[in-house]
């Protein structure tokens, strides 16, 4: 088990640092390179700049600057934004975007599994027809289409909800009902499958003919095992979350970490490109790297690997 | 010892009442007489009975007449279409569905057959209808584009980390484990946002590159990052199915005739996961064209003027009080694109995946 | 001296209402057993051996139904019982351990809690109660540090071990019956020995009745006293073992007797198999099921069903064949009255 640990957060480790490198060296693709493209910066921010990395040394040593100050957690200054750290600008937008896609994630789970197992015992019958059809229109539609469409009938059309901004726990409804939609029908639909595998396995029978009631036998033995490809899918569920952000976030204008990301790259801040995408790319891995270490806690099964 | 004689002298006639026999009853029976009575269920080939159950599969048939239709529109009518998609039409901008501008209504006048604009136009007076069909073969292409690279690259570097296994497959599947984990989505932004410079100096200094411009560095970039990132999924489906097919029998019989590696897997193999390959390939197409809209939504996809179901639907969203149906027209053509091929990828799945036949 | 009778299964009809069509699992299915018996039954796969055992307890999974015939057990009308009451018997009065061991434990509780759920569900005891009864469950079944494996979870143990384990679970509360469903088709053949050994020795322990389902000729010559032998969801012959296997009298019996190799064969002999193939359950013919396989089918045996013949008290078998000596010996009376000359045929062959 710890060396299952260690191996999983080498890998990790290993990856974030290629992300980095490779977002580094990305950035030089563009004509100047990252720091100096486009209009000349506020003489300040150049200075700045100038400190950290040494812009005109060579792009080897600007990388280990870089990578350096990484390791420090310190992403530099922002371009545009005039004397703002990018570090500063994570930190305001995050928690926002935070709040939203953590209630959109929990929201996702606590529906998602029990419509699934509904779902699941009334196999074929309408019930399960009902909701596995709401499900495939689920993941089929793309959360732009959720988002602007939830905008039109209860914003516009209806007025009823708040559509700009976060000031009231009200506005909180549209883009979370937004966010959570594909990951509550994906959550459903795989819990319906696992439910339906696990319902047809042996050790079902055995809790029959012990004698156990119906409700028992599904809570007890049915569900635990049954809720176990549930928690693998909770890793790409989150990188999911985040980039329904993007596109939430943009279209409710929310000021979090995903409408920055996205106005950066409009805006052409390239520090601040770099510095989100690592950050981001940094929460995912070590997303994934819990929900991995968490699933081999639970499964019994490969507690001796 | 138990009593083991039969009573012959009253053998059972209290048991059955023997007058209701004939003599010929007892004789022996013809081989033809008992063949008859064997009914040998008939046995199927694997398309043809897969084939059969998918005709049978409603929902499957349904999303397959769509994606015929949708491909019919993105790609056929376009070409009698009296408009193309740059094509802005003075005095006809921001026309709801089936409006006339002034100047078209004097040319009918005049006895002139104007099309009518069926969706109506956009703010610079473009047809929106062609536009539609524009942004829909785009995505057509790219769902099938990109998961024809995943499979592809996908299949292949699968089947030879499964069939070689040991340290090939170790080192194979160590690769894999990294890219899996490299967000993809992050990779795809920061590739629009960068390779834009280096493609554009490609596309204005060597001839023959023009088209990039036409395409949209978004649109390659998802491709670059498809060929790079995406093929890990259908590498590990492909790689776990070859761990147990190699197995079987059929396989030493292959190697014990002489076949070569690559004719074992491309002969034996891989024609056995065919049946996985089809259903992991058609479920891949609506995700492909889903990051592709999104993408467009954001900004990143293709170049303006060229359309895409996503950027018409961000494009929308300003004017989303007066022209809703700038917004609900490409939504829906996406969501039923990708939905169709969704269902088609379930009902090919159902049809012909063993494993979960009653 | 009349034991009382356990399980009386009398005309017994289920199928199983698929989407193409009615599978009659069990088509007229008669069995009788006393308290203290140890009961086989034979039969390939799809003769409904496993259907009929499941029924006793209401395990029939959905689509099935029983359709006709009344399943007697213990003093319950076992077909016309609620679910509730079903539920207060399994485990209780009336247990069954599976084919796979592996399988049919929950991969994610520890052996303890699964024993002891059984426990706490049939009686009053509490935890501690509990836990000490399943140490002394898997001391009985020949398991050794119970504590230690209470703690452990299914895939730590070995395959014969875990068919203990399920041993202990059917018997935990101390069933009148329990019915072992191919307990080791699944195991290796040494393991095998193991567990019917251990099976025998708690037979005589407790005084458990048992019914045991296999294909497995062997397994049950060793261990029952009383053979039911199924073929397509009909007992064609039923008897003692001692009838099954020196004067079985249906022809699938014999086949089945004739099949099993011989250790003192020869080596260029030949195994014996039965030839044809079994019956397509959805569309079963309207003679006996057996006709289209059997070297002695007549014409009677494709049109019409069989009815029983009791060669005696505890063998029964249904065939035409033996049908025919009675009409045969009939016929000859009828011939010899009308010539007025009484033929008094021999006692019967020796």
């Amino acid at each position: 088990m710890g060396v299952y640990i260690v191996k999983r957060i080498s890998l990790a480790v290993v990856t974030l640092f290629l992300v980095a490198t490779l977002t580094f060296f990305l950035m030089f693709l563009v004509p100047g390179g990252p720091f100096l493209s486009e209009k000349a910066p506020s003489p300040q921010t150049l200075q700045a700049l100038e400190k950290k990395y040494g812009l005109d040394k060579p792009v080897g040593i600007q990388y280990l600057n870089y990578m350096k100050g990484l390791i420090k957690s310190d992403l530099g200054p922002s371009l545009k934004m005039r004397g703002r750290q990018v570090n500063d600008i994570i930190k305001t937008g995050f928690p926002i975007s935070a709040r939203v896609g953590g209630i959109a994630m929990l929201l996702a789970i606590i529906i998602g599994i029990p419509l699934g197992t509904f779902s699941a015992i009334n196999r074929g019958k309408w019930s399960d027809n009902v909701v596995m059809l709401i499900s495939t229109f689920g993941i089929a539609v793309p959360s732009f289409v959720v988002a602007t469409v939830l905008m039109y009938f209860f914003g516009v059309t209806l007025h009823i909800l708040p559509t700009y901004g976060l000031s009231t726990p009200l506005h909180f409804i549209l883009p979370v009902i937004a966010l959570s939609f594909y990951p509550t029908a994906y959550i459903s639909r795989l819990m319906r499958s696992s439910m339906l595998d696990v319902l047809g396995q042996d050790y079902m029978r055995t809790a029959k003919s012990k004698g156990l009631s119906q409700f028992k036998s599904l809570f007890k033995h049915a569900l635990r095992n049954a809720i176990l490809p549930v928690v693998t899918y909770l890793g790409p569920a989150l990188a999911y979350i985040l980039t329904g952000s993007l596109v939430v976030e943009k279209i409710f204008t929310i000021p979090g970490l995903g409408s920055q990301f996205v106005s950066s790259i409009t805006d052409r801040d390239y520090p601040l490109i770099m510095g989100t995408t690592i950050f981001l790319a940094f929460l995912l891995i070590t997303m994934n790297v819990i929900v991995d270490i968490v699933y081999k806690i639970i499964d019994p099964r490969i507690k001796l690997k | 010892m138990a009593q083991k004689i039969i009573d012959k002298k009253n053998p059972l006639s209290f048991h059955i009442n023997v007058s209701g026999f004939d003599v010929s009853d007892f004789l022996p029976a013809e081989e033809s007489e008992k063949q008859s009575m064997v009914v040998m269920r008939e046995s199927v080939n694997f398309w043809k009975d897969g084939a059969r159950r998918f005709r049978k599969n409603t929902l499957g048939m349904v999303s397959l007449a769509v994606i015929i239709a949708i491909i019919i529109f993105a790609f056929i009518v376009p070409l009698p279409y009296p408009y193309s998609y740059e094509e802005q039409i003075r005095g006809s901008e921001n026309l709801g569905l089936m409006q006339y501008s002034k100047d078209e209504l004097a040319r009918k006048e005049t006895g002139e057959s104007v099309f009518p604009h069926v969706f109506g136009t956009d703010s610079l007076g473009r047809d929106y209808m062609i536009r539609i069909m524009m942004g829909s073969r785009i995505s057509l292409l790219v769902g099938i584009i990109a998961s024809t690279i995943i499979l592809l690259i996908g299949s292949t570097y699968g089947a030879v980390a499964g069939y070689f296994g040991g340290k090939v497959d170790m080192i194979m599947m160590r690769l894999v484990d990294i890219i899996y984990t490299v967000p993809d989505i992050l990779i795809i932004i920061l590739l629009s946002v960068t390779l834009k410079y280096p493609l554009k100096h490609l596309a204005e200094t060597i001839p023959g590159f023009n088209w990039i411009n036409t395409v949209g560095v978004g649109l390659i970039s998802i491709f670059v990052v498809f060929s790079l990132l995406y093929w890990v999924g259908m590498a590990r489906i492909v790689r776990s199915q070859i761990l147990t097919l190699k197995e079987q029998d059929f396989i030493t019989a292959a190697k014990a005739l002489g076949a070569s590696h690559s004719r074992i897997i491309k002969k034996h193999l891989l024609t056995n996961c065919i049946g996985t390959l089809i259903v992991t390939t058609t479920l891949q197409i609506p995700s492909s064209i889903f990051t592709e809209s999104f993408l467009s939504f954001l900004g990143m996809g293709v170049n303006a003027p060229m359309p895409s179901l996503g950027s018409l639907a961000s494009q929308a969203l300003g004017g989303i009080t007066s022209y809703p149906h700038r917004l609900f027209l490409p939504a829906i053509t996406i969501s039923l694109i990708i939905l169709s091929f969704n269902l088609l990828g379930d009902g090919l799945r159902d049809a012909f995946d063993p494993k979960l036949k009653n | 001296m009349m034991s009382n009778i356990l399980l009386d299964i009398k005309n017994l009809k289920l199928s199983f209402f698929t989407p193409a069509g009615e599978v009659k699992a069990i088509n007229d299915v008669s069995i009788q057993m006393e308290e203290g018996d140890v009961l086989g039954i034979v039969g390939e796969s799809g003769s409904g051996k496993s259907v009929t055992s499941y029924s006793i307890m209401g395990l029939t999974a959905f689509p099935g139904r029983i359709v006709s015939g009344t399943i007697d057990f213990n003093g319950h009308r076992i077909n016309d019982m609620t679910e509730a009451e079903l539920r207060a018997i399994r485990g209780n009065e009336v247990s069954i351990i599976f084919q796979d061991p592996m399988t049919s434990l929950n991969p994610v509780y520890t052996i303890g809690n699964q024993i002891r759920e059984v426990i706490l569900l049939h009686t009053d005891m509490d935890k501690r109660k509990a836990y000490e009864r399943s140490v002394e469950l898997l001391n009985l079944v020949g398991i050794n540090e119970p504590e230690k494996r209470l703690k452990q979870y299914p895939h730590e143990l070995s395959g014969g071990m875990r068919q203990r384990v399920m041993i202990a679970i059917a018997l935990a509360c101390e069933p009148k019956l329990l019915i072992a469903d191919e307990p080791t088709t699944a195991l290796d053949v040494t393991i095998q020995a193991q567990i019917m050994e251990l099976m025998t020795e708690l037979k005589n322990k407790i005084n458990m009745s048992i019914i045991l389902i296999t294909h497995d000729l062997g397994i049950v010559s060793s261990m029952c006293q009383k053979i039911v032998v199924m073929y397509a969801g009909k007992v064609v012959e039923s008897g003692t073992i001692d009838d099954i296997f020196y004067n079985p009298k249906h022809e699938y019996t014999k086949g089945l007797l004739r099949s099993i190799p011989k250790l003192q064969a020869k080596e260029h002999e030949k195994l014996i198999p039965i030839e044809g193939t079994p019956v397509d359950m959805l569309n079963p013919p309207a003679g006996c099921p057996f006709a289209p396989r059997c070297e002695k089918c007549m014409k009677i045996c494709l049109r019409e069903m069989p009815k029983y013949t009791k060669l005696s008290d505890v063998h029964h078998c249904a065939c035409w064949l033996l049908q025919k000596e009675a009409f045969e010996e009939s016929k000859k009376s009828e011939a010899s009255k009308a010539t007025g000359a009484a033929e008094v045929s021999g006692g019967g062959d020796n």
